[in-house]
């Protein structure tokens, strides 16, 4: 069981310029009771995320769609709990994994084992789990004898081959992504789709910011369009993809 | 407009959140605490990679520490006039543990900005950075431990049973270690020149505290009474003090007692309050 709860969630960033940020600033501004500033507190917000209420339930497949900037990302890091709502209410149960960014974590010092188990441990997994499933995942990313040579020396193939390998087999109950991922050369690639379509079968519900609209169709069934971090539609991936791509 | 809707939502917040900051902080540090292997694990790749590549790693450290402490021994003991066989092993332990406890508080400053990465992407609780780093500063610690027997069966010294004691003092050491570098890192991630302040700071503590000098030098009571309002050095006391063979105070012990609790109440206030903004400030 898991749930994806928003209630008039708002998301404000501060922006502190070099000046704004320094304590010695902060200080002066005490002692001479001046502000700079307009805003009461002399600072800049620059709202991201505004007046968003949805709830998010078992078997939603959710496409976020819009523009560069229209708070995709924002929401998706505010889904996985990293964000917390400058206003409202965010209610959020379940295992969450983020496949964001896959290389997070990633040692290019280390052997590609040892970054399995690090990559792995990020994830929540525990020793236990990485070593039952390690010779699953060098079996899956095609390292051979490679998994034993750090990580600079791989190739940027290599080295996504087994960021994926081991980011997919973790089976959480809300699965976060930035658009499709899609790694390696032909062979490969084929292998991947068929464990991610898996992974994402697997999960309660999957959120996915992205820009194709094949994908979408595909894989989605509910639509949420944002617009200058607010909601412009949320439905059906027929008629919001309609209305976004045209035609 | 906006404004106005940010002030009330600001002002409707603040209410949400001082009921929950306490239960925020706490949650956090017990879900940290649960994720130790973890910790254990993000801890000593730290230390790995000063190994890679090289075979000496952080024993590098220790060398230098070595021959500081050499140096500092022979020039200072001349200069004090104290017996070497007293000086070297006080100066031994106060230079490891004073290299532990500075480190612990410049990593602190950057606990949560070098962490950013995963901050953004993973949802793993903040505390969890903290811990990677006073786990890190331990283990380098372990390393130059080696140090402390050469010195001390070098001037002739032996450990008694009363260094047995050292170890509920370190502990204790970490406790307010742990507390400190909890609200150092969220402060240094909201103003970025703290960590320079902080750095100057330490350098001033470093001189008033008896690490170099042995207390007994002190001419008069005045000098003395700045000791006792000197939090490093109770906190030194309680583990150096048990390895030279003596008993640290009853005051020292209840000093840092007392420091640990305070400190910790807050430090999960400030937490509490703060922790959902790091994500931002970083």
């Amino acid at each position: 069981m898991a749930l994806i709860d928003f209630q008039n969630v708002c998301v404000d960033f501060p922006i502190y310029n070099a000046n704004g940020r320094s304590l010695k600033k902060r200080l002066i501004q005490v002692a001479t009771g001046g502000q700079l500033g307009a805003d009461p507190q002399g600072r800049v917000v620059v709202r991201a995320l505004e007046d968003l209420s949805f709830t998010l339930k078992d078997g939603d497949r959710v496409a976020l769609l819009g523009h560069n900037g229209a708070g995709k990302s924002t929401l998706l890091r505010l889904s996985s709990g990293v964000y917390e709502p400058s206003a409202g209410v965010a209610r959020i149960e379940g295992e969450i994994v983020s496949l964001i960014d896959i290389s997070l974590g990633i040692d290019p010092e280390a052997t590609g084992r040892e970054n399995i188990f690090l990559r792995g441990g990020l994830l929540g997994m525990t020793r236990r789990e990485i070593s039952n499933r390690i010779d699953e995942i060098i079996d899956f990313s095609e390292l051979g004898d490679f998994v034993d040579m750090p990580l600079r020396t791989y190739s940027t193939g290599m080295h996504l081959r087994l960021a994926f390998a081991v980011s997919t087999i973790v089976r959480p109950e809300i699965l976060l992504m930035d658009e499709w991922l899609s790694v390696g050369d032909e062979g490969f690639k084929h292998k991947a789709e068929k464990r991610l379509t898996e992974l994402v079968e697997s999960t309660n519900i999957l959120v996915i910011a992205s820009h194709s609209r094949d994908l979408v169709m595909h894989t989605c069934n509910r639509v949420i369009w944002l617009e200058h971090g607010k909601i412009r539609m949320d439905g059906e991936p027929d008629s919001v993809c309609h209305a976004y791509f045209g035609l | 407009m906006l404004r106005d809707a940010l002030q009330l939502t600001q002002k409707s917040n603040k209410n949400f959140m001082q009921e929950n900051s306490l239960k925020v902080a706490l949650k956090d540090i017990r879900a940290a605490t649960a994720r130790y292997p973890l910790v254990a694990m993000l801890g000593w790749q730290d230390v790995r990679q000063r190994y890679r590549r090289s075979s000496l790693g952080p024993f590098w450290l220790t060398i230098s520490m070595g021959v500081m402490i050499g140096t500092i021994g022979v020039v200072f003991g001349q200069i004090f006039n104290t017996p070497m066989q007293e000086y070297l092993p006080f100066l031994t332990i106060g230079i490891m543990l004073w290299g532990f406890i500075s480190s612990v508080i410049t990593d602190g400053c950057v606990g949560f900005i070098s962490a950013e990465g995963i901050i953004k992407q993973l949802p793993i609780p903040l505390f969890v950075h903290i811990q990677r780093m006073l786990w890190r500063n331990t283990l380098i610690l372990c390393h130059n431990i080696i140090i402390f027997p050469l010195a001390f069966y070098a001037t002739g010294n032996s450990l008694s049973l009363t260094a047995f004691l050292s170890i509920p003092g370190f502990f204790l050491l970490l406790l307010n270690l742990a507390w400190a570098g909890l609200i150092l890192a969220v402060l240094c991630a909201r103003y970025r020149d703290l960590p320079q302040i902080v750095g100057s700071v330490l350098q001033v503590a470093f001189y008033l505290t008896p690490i170099m000098w042995m207390p007994a030098l002190l001419p008069s009571r005045v000098g003395l009474s700045i000791l006792y309002v000197n939090p490093i050095f109770h906190l030194l006391e309680i583990v150096r003090a048990p390895l030279l063979g003596k008993l640290p105070t009853m005051y020292s012990w209840i000093f840092s007692v007392a420091l640990a609790v305070f400190g910790w109440v807050v430090a999960i206030v400030i937490y509490g309050r703060y922790k959902g903004r790091i994500a931002y400030w970083l």
